[in-house]
């Protein structure tokens, strides 16, 4: 039961203050890549501090909707937090919850911030809304599918017990249903997480929004939180993908030095997510709204590949 | 793909140090010290052109280059100004935006900065005494720092926008 | 006196509850009066599976009556339709012979269509009604001849001598009896390529019966289809279980395509009924696909998916036209482009719909959520199963189901957004009022059960299994964890939606504690919508339905077949100035054109070639008369 509650606490710490630091980091590297020193990793921290020290400013056409969409966004993700291995196969909800949880959890996320977008009556807001809503239900087939694919091989779809199952599997990187799960899965991370080729994070064009055009009205604190679960859902997103595909160094539930392993384990394994995520995100161009469907198609069509390479070998 | 790795690696960081003493004009009754307490570290800054000829604008985005690289200060570009922190502001203010303006700075939570860019910014600076112009930035909304110039080198604007949210001296 | 019509509904209603719930944990009864009926006299009977659908029944139409009874100009008439149609439901899940059965199938489809014929005055309605009428006449034909024929080879009208008699018919006969009672069954239940009635009918009717006909109606011709795949004719072959599936697939995603793009608000909930009719039939066909196999639990696991979601549909689906009933009375129109910031006016309805929109775009901890997950888990399983093909199928379902799931969050997000959200778009939403006591009693009554079916699984899965159970004739199995956590299939996955629940209460409150905490400002300012400095601000830059469908109709243009059309009108003299705009972009149905139209086509030209017996003429009348004598003497 402590323990229980001291894991939990140790995961929320860890996404909580892992999810500027990660997003801190992107910037950086992405920063070092076309040869600028780049803001600081911590930088996101500084941001945070100074927005909630502003005043929100809040418009007179939307409704308790708008301002309760920050802290469901938040809620929503750090029960997800608290649902993903992050430093052990048994996180505290393991029991509550499991991968397709995790999927509706974000979609519940997703659901609020796109009427907040509506609920300030802007044509900016309604836009980012609508393309947003459009990429989430058509990546949610090929996570499905990914996720079936790893169900059949795991026998389960508790996290925890998928990335045990796996770990005892010795040749895991070389199989074919893996890899290709494993790309899929990376293509609708970017998809969901609103990086490059999907979104671009840092663009000011409203045309050219998706994620930001949604929180375009937000402000001070407001803004804080919503800047924050963005980052979570990035943090979340990617450490699935590290422990569901490298499944080695989370701790079997027992004592604080495994979970120090753990720790460094997802450390080193995020370090190098966020460097691919990085390199891809300065090679590549936006794609045009229209041809994300088509991303997202190759994308399913890479699950669907894994889940028949499962049923061959079976 | 793989080339445009290769030659940004190649050709490594290229920020150069920041000149010292940007040339500013403050006339808000701010205390430098609470500026600094609250963006030394973080700020975001929404450009608002109120009828500017574009060169301020095209000194502005030398900023965000590798060779200024602004971000290295924790200031960044924002596109709304519900997300901002500074106005900076460039052009003598036409008639056509003097609302436009004011609205964007109402849009601005508190607390916030105004940083006026060149001379027109300060008082119209070439087109002062237009029909079509209302003057200086500080004629529309309150200002807290004016940076001269026409335009002000990207090195000045650096200098200026550090020197404002008390930067330089650290 | 239309206020006592409604209220005794109430009380048929919640005895129907207390009934069922009676025949759900086990209780049975029968009975018989044979004079009152030709052909074998009334006959009901109570089992678990009529028991849960006469509960449905109550559990709907008590709280949706509550709300007729607050209706302000519920004077308008149809009350003893509605009687007939709420008791005539009652009586289906109980029937125990076709008599019995198909009397109250017809009395329920007539009073539903008088009650369609609400409006006599709209041509649409009249349309809605005609078309309703044939619908469901030609399933009724098809179900008569289905149960015809399995009484003839069983030689009795009575289902219990039919499910002893399962085992000897013969396979064609079963076949045959099969595709009758699915094709009338379906077309009951709105599966796609039947549905062409529903989203006619369902938004031509008042309000509170289109919620009965949505949320109870329709589920209806799915018991029929339980009954038929898996009661009365014992174990069919696998074919019927993909049949099932695949429809249900189809009908599924074909459902919220074409809700979407609908902006009609009535009709956009009817196109959503369809989708979930399709996401019941899921959990059917993988529950006969699993019997064939012999694996029961996961039958079970299927059947019991499908159960839930039959009732958690009624619940949300009932509230959300609940909803939709109270706008469109407070606004005057059904179609969303005139609505907006119905959210400020009607903010009980508001948060009524939300409620239920959560609860179909099956976002946790609600209940819709809960039966899509048991449906996933269903389908996940196939693993089981040997046969590749059966794989296949079970893929098909489950990319499909995942398909439906993120359109339909999509599409509520556009119904909610647009008809409740940001600024009144019209006079008449800006002057909107708030329903009445009554309907907003009825309203949050089903408000209150979705939450509860979501927080609850714990205890329903437990009663669905045993009716689940019952139906398959197998002894369930227990249903793996405490009252807290739901497990399912041992090791396979696990779920605790209330612990989810008090989760997510308790992560709300950790910002406001931090913010307080760390002394974050608490200053709000309001000011105007950011619009990049414009002067002028009015609703007619706030996003539109059809452009917030936009997206989705380039997407899947393939299917839509959009057309254009575009007039600008310039000033007359001068093509600089523009004066009007109009721009259309209509989607195109392909059932409509691919199936319905080429049907009827052929059906008038061989109406036209037999219409040539009819000349007229005397002389070739008498010709006629001579010709048939002449063939009885030959033939007799």
């Amino acid at each position: 039961m402590i323990a229980g509650v001291a894991v939990a606490l140790v995961q929320l710490v860890i996404v909580g203050a892992g999810a500027p630091l990660l997003v801190g980091a992107l910037r950086t590297i992405k920063a070092r890549l076309v040869g600028r020193r780049g803001p600081s990793p911590w930088q996101p921290f500084a941001d945070l501090r100074k927005l909630l020290a502003k005043e929100a400013v809040v418009s007179t056409t939307t409704s308790w909707v708008f301002r309760a969409t920050p802290y469901l966004l938040v809620a929503s993700l750090l029960v997800a937090t608290l649902i993903v291995p992050v430093v052990t196969t048994r996180p505290p909800l393991a029991f509550a919850g499991n991968i397709i949880l995790l999927v509706y959890l974000f979609m519940l996320g997703t659901f609020f911030l796109a009427l907040a977008g509506l609920d300030a009556g802007s044509a900016f807001g309604g836009m980012g809304s609508s393309r947003e809503v459009a990429v989430a239900a058509l990546a949610e087939p090929t996570v499905i599918i990914a996720v079936f694919a790893l169900a059949l091989r795991a026998g389960t779809i508790d996290l925890g017990r998928v990335v045990e199952r796996f770990g005892g599997e010795p040749w895991l990187v070389a199989n074919p249903a893996h890899l290709l799960a494993f790309a899929a899965f990376f293509i609708v991370m970017l998809a969901e997480t609103g990086r490059l080729p999907v979104d671009n994070p840092a663009t000011h064009l409203e045309l050219t929004m998706i994620h930001e055009a949604m929180v375009l009205e937000y402000s001070g604190r407001h803004l804080a939180l919503v800047e924050w679960a963005s980052a979570m859902k990035l943090f979340v997103f990617m450490t699935l993908l590290a422990n569901l595909f490298v499944p080695w160094g989370l701790a079997q539930p027992s004592g604080p030095m495994p979970v120090l392993v753990g720790v460094l384990a997802l450390a080193a394994k995020l370090a190098v997510l966020t460097t691919v995520v990085a390199l891809l995100e300065t090679a590549v161009a936006k794609l045009r709204l229209f041809r994300v469907p088509e991303l997202l198609a190759g994308s399913f069509a890479l699950a669907f590949l894994s889940l028949m390479a499962v049923f061959v070998v079976r | 793909m793989l080339r445009q790795i290769q030659t940004a690696l190649r050709a490594g960081i290229v920020t150069e140090p920041v000149a010292p003493a940007g040339e500013i004009e403050r006339i808000g009754g701010r205390l430098a010290s609470e500026i600094s307490r609250l963006f030394g570290r973080s700020l975001a800054i929404r450009q608002v052109d109120a009828g500017s000829c574009n060169g301020c604008e095209l000194e502005i985005t030398g900023l965000t280059g590798p060779h200024y690289d602004v971000e290295r200060f924790g200031v960044h570009f924002v596109a709304s100004p519900r997300h901002a922190d500074c106005l900076l502001v460039t052009g003598p203010v036409t008639r056509n935006m003097a609302e436009a303006l004011r609205r964007t700075w109402l849009a601005t939570p508190d607390p916030k900065l105004v940083v006026a860019v060149g001379d027109c910014g300060r008082d119209g600076g070439l087109f002062r005494g237009s029909y079509a112009v209302v003057g200086g930035v500080a004629d529309v909304i309150p200002v807290d720092a004016i940076i001269p110039g026409c335009p002000p080198s990207p090195a000045a604007l650096l200098g200026g926008l550090l020197e404002a949210i008390g930067r330089l001296s650290r | 006196m239309s206020r006592l019509a409604y209220g005794m509904i109430v009380v048929v209603g919640v005895v129907a509850v207390a009934l069922g719930a009676y025949g759900v944990l086990g209780g049975t009864g029968a009975l018989r009066v044979t004079w009152l009926v030709p052909l074998g006299g009334l006959d009901l009977a109570l089992d678990p599976l009529g028991g849960l659908f006469l509960a449905l029944i109550g559990f709907a139409a008590a709280p949706v009556s509550v709300y007729a009874m607050g209706y302000p100009d519920n004077g308008r008439g149809g009350q003893f339709a509605y009687v007939v149609f709420v008791i005539s439901m009652c009586l289906v899940p109980l029937a125990a012979n076709v008599m019995t059965f198909v009397i109250a199938w017809e009395l329920m489809s007539l009073a539903s269509y008088f009650l369609v014929l609400q409006d006599r005055e709209s041509k649409e309605s009249i349309e809605a009604g005609w078309i309703y009428a044939v619908m469901t006449h030609a399933g009724l034909a098809c179900l008569l001849a289905g149960m015809l024929l399995l009484g003839a080879e069983a030689g009795s009208l009575r289902f219990a001598d039919w499910r002893s008699a399962a085992t000897t018919l013969t396979p064609a006969t079963r076949n045959a009896a099969f595709v009758l009672l699915a094709l009338g069954f379906a077309g009951k239940a709105g599966v796609i390529p039947l549905h062409v009635w529903l989203p006619l009918a369902h938004p031509a009717a008042p309000s509170h019966v289109s919620a009965l006909m949505s949320g109870v109606m329709i589920k209806l011709g799915i018991y029929g289809l339980l009954r038929a795949s898996l009661d009365w004719l014992g174990t069919g072959p696998a074919w019927w279980g993909a049949a099932l599936l695949i429809a249900g697939a189809v009908s599924s995603v074909i459902g919220v395509l074409y809700a979407l793009v609908e902006h009609d608000l009535k009709r956009l909930l009817a196109f959503h009924s369809i989708e979930n009719i399709g996401i019941i039939l899921l959990g059917i066909g993988s529950a006969i696909l699993y019997r064939v196999a012999g694996q029961d639990a996961l039958a079970i696991l299927g059947l019991v998916a499908a159960l839930y979601h039959t009732v958690n549909h009624a619940a949300f689906k009932a509230l959300l036209f609940l909803g939709a009933g109270s706008v469109v009375h407070a606004t005057g129109t059904r179609n969303m482009e005139a609505m907006g910031g119905l959210i400020k006016r009607m903010p009980w309805t508001a948060i009524c719909f939300l409620i239920g929109s959560a609860a179909i775009a099956a976002l946790p901890p609600l209940n819709g959520f809960v039966s899509e997950w048991l449906t996933f888990l269903a389908l996940f399983q196939n693993t089981h199963l040997v046969a590749i093909g059966q794989n296949l199928v079970f893929t098909l379902g489950i990319a499909s189901l995942a398909l439906t799931g993120g359109l339909a969050m999509a599409c509520f997000v556009k119904a909610f957004g647009i008809t409740f959200l940001a600024l009144p778009r019209t006079d008449a939403a800006a002057s909107a009022h708030e329903a009445s006591r009554l309907m907003r009693l009825g309203m949050l009554a089903l408000a209150a059960a979705c939450v509860g079916l979501g927080l609850g699984p714990t205890v329903i899965v437990p009663a669905l299994g045993s009716v689940a159970g019952a139906v398959l004739r197998t002894t369930p199995p227990v249903t793996g964890g405490d009252w807290l956590t739901l497990r399912v299939s041992g090791e396979f996955a696990s779920l605790s939606t209330a612990a989810i629940g008090v989760a997510l209460a308790a992560s709300l409150l950790l910002p406001l504690a931090a913010f307080r905490l760390v002394g974050a400002s608490r200053r709000t300012r309001l000011y105007e919508t950011w619009g990049c400095g414009r002067i002028v601000q009015t609703p007619r830059m706030e996003y539109t339905a059809t452009a917030f469908a936009n997206p989705f109709k380039r997407v899947f243009d393939f299917f839509y077949r959009p057309t254009r059309r575009l007039d600008i009108e310039f000033h007359p003299e001068s093509r600089l100035f523009v004066e009007r705009i109009e721009y259309e972009n209509p989607t195109r149905s392909i059932f409509d054109d691919w199936l319905y139209r080429p049907a009827l086509e052929f059906l008038r030209a061989g109406a036209r070639a037999v219409g040539t017996l009819q000349s007229g003429d005397a002389n070739r009348y008498l010709a006629y008369i001579l010709a048939a004598l002449l063939l009885m003497l030959v033939l007799a």
